[in-house]
């Protein structure tokens, strides 16, 4: 059977998937119940120097398709109790589970010895690494913390040698996604000596707006804010984040704890295809509960050994080689929609999706005994997915690569790319 | 009897068959909808419902608008929404049948929107197009002539009603069981209906005996008839006059107009003779009235009912007993029936025939549902085939500017969501020939 034991940025754990640092980490009792449930680590929730912050009533938006949750965001800050409170609660559990990480997660001021004195004192508790939170985009960035740190590469590396000059623990620098190119962001944190880094934290968002209030959710009395949005929307986000850091030739060697909608042992798999090393969830335990971490964990064995892998490591980064520029695409590759007439229900949703939106492709004809067939005009079809995206039938559409006889040939190379005539 | 049902429990009987869909429901059914294209289920409604539309508005929580979607093509889809067979109809149609076998519950959400708008909105939906100055008379309260006043008084017409009963609805107020149709809900829909304007109803007007059809035609500049399936077929048997044998029709307007059902008069033992809907919706409110034994006997075998699956089903539920391949033979009664016999049939050279074999059930009621028939005498002048009125593709009789729909003309399907299409359709029939004749004149 396949073990789930890595090692991230040199700490050993039981499985990848640790808790992020937020509110299902703030607390002894949460933590102690995220252990007992399984969960390999957690990232304590963010501290900062006294005075402990104050948090407002009402803090979490949601955004929902249908009836199902796609995301959430929140306006909470770091923990809102003393400092000291946390720093004896994790002494106690890292005693009481020693096989399990506790990561310290901190946040200060863009000031050399607020950055240190807090560093100092978490390390002191026995965590086994450090998160540098450079990520919240609402609250602690008006305070000069947070993103508003980690939007500066320059502070980013600086703030991460500051901490790196006075522990020997390993540092992970969380990273905000709400930049415009996240290897600047990387780069600069592995510049500043970090041990590995840490994406995404939440994007920057406005979940709805009460129409009754006129005002933003989550509303404070009649005034809402934007907040950090999560949830599986952003994991499409965040494993495009984890793949440019992983293939980039400078910064591919850094270990990589990955964060952004994971919820299931698939998104798991593929943030590890992509190069993670590790993994951070929240979102999913907030919404069912630490229970979900039985069946990343069962999940994942089951599919490694499927697929014959007998560690993290063998399908680390996987996908990272195939991850490449759009100018390197085949774009003589061909492949067509095949509708499988016996398993379709005859909704036509792929006929419409094609003939108002694409490329006018799926006939649809209705026989004398009303039986609907929708098939697929191969000439007309340019192989763009939609139909297989939105047929609600499991494996109805099947696009097939078709053999037109044209060999490999990419932008860079192709006759039609003003650059080539140069 | 020790066991009779007190009066609470009998009113409980005939409280909603389907309870309403609540808001969580209503979510969480609403998204198994696909949104097909040009839906199956729009094909299978006889009114032809936008029904992915309606659904998808349900979901963006424009439930008002969902409702308007449904009452644009069928202004009775509240009643349609209770009474309508959907599993032969939309949800039969429904493409998860193939893939799951459970269809989206089409009917349930169609009256979550229309319920909804008819309990929250102050204004009717629909407004009255220009008054064009044209008059017309519908004779029949019913589906077929309140759809038909609905959508003439829309496109502009002043719509008179003549209606037989001291009651509007026709059979949704007398001939629907009462657990389809709870809380008054026929008269909130002819409310509802009336609050168009430009449509009166003048009650206790029957063809034939106080209203004349000369009289509508010389009066209104068109006429409509929608006066159903006014009498009843008798099974020609000797005692069939006895007390204790009525018709089911009878019977089962007898439970709507009574508000205390504890109040209707039934007897113990229960013979129900016929296979249709009716003849479940008489059985099963027996029943539920407190008779002891209910049979339902049908000459011909459980395929050949025309009651639908769900009804049958929902006899049997219900404790009704239902024997086949059995015909009435003769009524035992003195002045009340006692007693009837049957012999039993089978099918002989593709044709019904009777055995030797004969039994007797217990009856102190007799329940007639052998079918509704056309009262012809009424309609003197106007063509007859199969005892229907005979009607073009416009729906107008052998009398030009005589049109009809519903019951009493031959549409296939005996149901209410065909009488409201018929009513509908020939609004817009009338509406073209007034156009016609005008652009003639011009």
């Amino acid at each position: 059977m396949a073990t789930l034991k890595c090692n991230i940025a040199g700490i050993e754990s039981i499985n990848p998937f640790w808790l992020a640092s937020a509110p299902p980490t703030d607390k002894y009792i949460n933590v102690v119940r995220a252990f007992e449930a399984g969960w390999g680590g957690v990232v304590w929730k963010t501290l900062g120097e006294d005075p402990a912050v104050v948090n407002v009533s009402s803090r979490y938006g949601v955004h929902k398709n249908r009836d199902n949750i796609v995301g959430i965001n929140n306006i909470e800050l770091i923990s809102d109790r003393p400092l000291q409170t946390n720093l004896d609660e994790i002494v106690r559990v890292r005693k009481e589970w020693p096989d399990r990480v506790i990561i310290g997660s901190m946040m200060a001021v863009i000031e050399e010895r607020a950055w240190k004195e807090l560093a100092i004192k978490i390390a002191e508790t026995g965590v086994q690494g450090i998160e540098l939170n450079l990520g919240c985009p609402h609250g602690m960035c008006e305070r000069g913390m947070g993103s508003a740190i980690g939007q500066v590469p320059e502070m980013i590396e600086k703030v991460t040698r500051w901490v790196k000059e006075v522990v020997d623990i390993p540092v992970f620098t969380k990273l905000t996604p709400n930049i415009t190119n996240i290897l600047w962001s990387a780069e600069a944190a592995q510049k500043g000596g970090c041990d590995a880094v840490a994406l995404i934290n939440t994007v920057n968002s406005i979940t709805s707006v009460d129409l009754d209030l006129m005002a933003p959710t989550p509303t404070v009395g009649d005034k809402g804010t934007h907040g950090g949005y999560c949830g599986t929307a952003v994991k499409p986000i965040a494993l495009n984040m984890v793949a440019e850091i992983a293939r980039n030739p400078e910064s591919k060697d850094l270990n990589i704890s990955a964060i952004g909608g994971i919820e299931t042992w698939k998104d798991a798999a593929e943030f590890i295809a992509l190069g993670a090393a590790g993994l951070q969830v929240c979102t999913a335990a907030m919404l069912y509960g630490f229970r979900i971490v039985d069946d990343m964990i069962a999940g994942l064995t089951n599919w490694m050994d499927e697929k014959g892998y007998q560690t993290i490591d063998d399908f680390r980064g996987k996908a990272v080689g195939n991850t490449i520029d759009w100018n390197n695409l085949d774009m003589n590759f061909d492949t067509k929609a095949l509708i499988d007439q016996d398993s379709c229900i005859e909704c036509g949703r792929c006929h419409i999706a094609c003939e108002d939106t694409s490329h006018q492709a799926i006939t649809f004809d209705v026989s004398d005994d009303d039986k609907r067939t929708f098939t697929v005009i191969d000439d007309e079809c340019v192989g763009c997915n939609l139909c297989q995206i939105v047929c609600p039938v499991p494996e109805c559409i099947d696009m097939v690569p078709v053999d037109n006889g044209l060999e490999y040939m990419n932008w860079t190379n192709n006759p039609l790319n003003p650059m080539n005539n140069s | 009897m020790s066991n009779t049902p007190d009066k609470t429990e009998i009113n409980n009987n005939f409280s909603d068959l389907h309870k309403p869909f609540n808001l969580q429901q209503a979510i969480v059914e609403s998204a198994r909808c696909l949104y097909c294209y040009d839906a199956p289920c729009i094909q299978a409604c006889p009114t032809s419902i936008d029904i992915p539309t309606f659904i998808h508005q349900i979901r963006t929580e424009n439930v008002k608008g969902s409702a308007t979607t449904i009452l644009s093509q069928n202004i009775m889809g509240g009643t349609c929404a209770r009474v309508c067979p959907t599993e032969v109809l939309c949800e039969e149609a429904c493409v998860l049948n193939e893939e799951i076998e459970q269809p989206v519950e089409i009917g349930q959400l169609q009256r979550y929107a229309v319920d909804h708008l008819i309990k929250t909105s102050t204004t009717h939906p629909f407004e009255r197009a220009e008054p064009t100055g044209k008059s017309i008379a519908i004779v029949g309260a019913g589906p077929a002539g309140l759809s038909c006043a609905h959508r003439a008084s829309m496109l502009g017409h002043d719509v008179t009603v003549y209606e037989a009963k001291e009651k509007s609805g026709g059979l949704n107020e007398f001939g629907l069981a009462a657990y389809k149709m709870v809380d008054d809900y026929a008269q909130k829909e002819t409310k509802f209906i009336m609050d168009l304007g430009g449509i009166k109803i003048i009650h206790n007007q029957k063809l034939g005996d106080n209203l004349h059809l000369e009289n509508l035609q010389n009066n209104y500049d068109a006429v409509f008839i929608g006066v159903g399936l006014n009498s009843t077929w008798s099974l020609d048997l000797e005692n069939e006059d006895a007390e204790g044998v009525l018709d089911a029709v009878q019977f089962i307007e007898a439970i709507r107009q009574t508000e205390d059902k504890s109040q209707v008069e039934v007897g113990n033992d229960v013979v129900v003779i016929g296979a249709g809907n009716t003849a479940i919706d008489a059985a099963v409110q027996a029943k539920r009235l407190g008779a002891e034994n209910v049979t339902l006997v049908y000459r011909r075998g459980e395929e050949q009912m025309s009651a639908t699956q769900f009804e049958v089903d929902l006899a049997r539920i219900n404790g009704v007993n239902i024997k086949l391949w059995s015909a009435p033979k003769h009524i035992i009664a003195d002045e009340h029936v006692a007693q009837i016999e049957f012999v039993k049939t089978k099918i002989e050279k593709g044709k019904l025939v009777e055995t030797i074999f004969t039994y007797k059930l217990e009856a102190d009621m007799v329940l007639k549902a052998i079918g509704q028939k056309l009262e012809i005498e009424d309609l003197k002048g106007i063509d007859i085939e199969g005892g229907k009125i005979v009607v073009d593709e416009n729906y107008q009789s052998s009398i030009k500017g005589v049109y009809a729909g519903g019951d009493a003309i031959d549409c296939g399907e005996d149901l209410t969501v065909q009488a409201v299409e018929d009513g509908k359709q020939a609004a817009h029939a009338i509406d073209n020939m007034f156009n016609y004749e005008k652009g003639g004149e011009e």
